[in-house]
């Protein structure tokens, strides 16, 4: 049918390989959204503060995060912080960049979350004697990490589509880096490349309905 | 930081990487939205049940990486099948699907978004599918969907980014070439990353503002 032979079990024999990558590659996905969430909180909580400068920081830090390429972001975190001497392994980098990313889209999410939460309820917290951090901590920030589960489950997904950019600044152990280099040995680049596809799908899969397992036990009333 | 070796040759070269980047953009959301249009028509008028495989089909567009799809696409034409098709093609090709695939969704949701009652209304007075389409739900999705519209295109914009693994020379690669050639790696990239945000920026508050405008009434 096609001039071409496929040879599955070429690639195939390399899936061990592939799956240590798509391990490393769920590692700093994790990572990257760990971090991202504390830093999402971080920013809404500066976003919300009185302070001027306090709140050009975050929404500049938002608004770069949401307007530029993450590719771009990791070429900073790797590339452009160079220029000041600071070298990151390409691990570092990745993480840097899509974690940077992640705070910047989330903390947009809890912006739109935080509008779906009555501002009595803050309030009301107040008039209990509460400071403002404690009715942050106890009222307002469950029901919107709660309201905004969804959108975080969407972030995560692209986290671990965002993993594969790694490359670019020679990261090689995540699923991205680990194909490519076996591309260079065998050039079954079509297998290859297919085999990693469907293992990404299948990470994003587990990812989406693993969350919806999730939001089903946590949020039930 | 302002002694820079950059000179107007290279600005040349830049802007050429930026046009690329618009161009790529421009004909993949033309297309994509075509599509995108198309499919979530069919989604929306097959059911959840029949219109499956077609969901399937665009689902895999937004689950794998834009960067294998690309590769795989670029693999297929050329090892497989041995057509002569040029990067630039494939590029478009690809990123067209993976806008169709999220602006069916979006397309979907606009649909959706429209009271059945209301269609029910337009259809009972004497309209046709095609009329009740035409003047009653595209008007009215439209409302719904173009702040998400315009969302995507933004995104698809940044995604380009990553056509340089078909050899396309868009303007982030073109900032790599001039960063590899004159070691200024910071400099550059603050001139790439402005462009980006300068159209991006603009846009994105446009879309929040129609988003604010429309909703309240």
């Amino acid at each position: 049918m096609f001039g071409y032979t496929f040879q599955w079990n070429q690639a195939l024999a390399r899936l061990p390989k592939m799956l240590d990558g798509a391990l490393v590659t769920m590692e700093v996905a994790v990572l990257s959204m760990l971090i991202g969430i504390a830093l999402a909180i971080l920013l809404t909580l500066l976003r919300l503060s009185g302070a001027r400068p306090l709140r050009a920081i975050a929404t500049g830090w938002v608004e770069i995060a949401r307007n530029t390429p993450a590719l771009f972001q990791i070429y900073m975190a790797h590339f452009g912080v160079a220029s000041f001497g600071i070298h990151f392994s390409p691990f570092v980098s990745l993480l840097i960049g899509i974690t940077f990313n992640n705070a910047g889209y989330l903390a947009e999410n809890f912006r739109g979350a935080l509008k779906a939460i009555p501002e009595t309820q803050t309030r009301a917290g107040r008039s209990l004697g509460m400071s403002q951090l404690q009715a942050f901590r106890y009222i307002i920030l469950p029901q919107m990490l709660r309201i905004s589960f969804l959108p975080m489950t969407n972030q995560m997904v692209w986290a671990v589509l965002m993993t594969s950019l790694g490359v670019t600044v020679g990261m090689n152990a995540d699923l991205y880096g680990v194909t490519q280099d076996l591309n260079a040995l065998t050039f079954r680049t079509f297998e290859l490349f297919a085999i990693a596809g469907v293992l990404f799908y299948a990470i994003t899969k587990i990812i989406t309905l693993g969350a919806r397992v999730i939001a089903a036990r946590l949020f039930r009333y | 930081m302002f002694d820079t070796a950059l000179s107007a040759a290279d600005l040349v070269f830049l802007a050429k990487g930026a046009g690329m980047t618009i161009l790529v953009t421009a004909i993949s959301v033309a297309i994509g939205t075509l599509l995108g249009i198309l499919f979530g028509v069919i989604r929306v008028q097959l059911g959840a049940t029949l219109s499956l495989p077609l969901t399937f089909f665009l689902d895999i567009f937004r689950s794998v990486p834009l960067l294998i799809q690309l590769v795989l696409a670029n693999a297929f034409m050329g090892m497989v099948l041995r057509l002569q098709i040029s990067g630039f093609t494939v590029a478009c090709g690809v990123l067209s699907l993976y806008t169709a695939a999220y602006c069916a969704e979006i397309v979907r949701g606009g649909i959706d978004a429209v009271p059945a009652t209301t269609r029910r209304a337009a259809r009972s007075l004497g309209m046709s599918w095609m009329q009740d389409m035409r003047y009653i739900v595209a008007p009215l999705a439209t409302r719904i969907a173009l702040p998400s519209w315009i969302g995507l295109a933004l995104g698809v914009m940044k995604d380009s980014a990553l056509v340089y693994v078909v050899q396309v020379t868009e303007l982030l690669k073109s900032t790599q070439i001039l960063i590899t050639r004159l070691q200024e790696p910071l400099f550059l990239l603050l001139i790439c990353g402005a462009f980006y945000f300068l159209i991006s920026f603009p846009l994105a508050r446009f879309g929040g503002y129609l988003e604010k405008r429309w909703s309240h009434d």
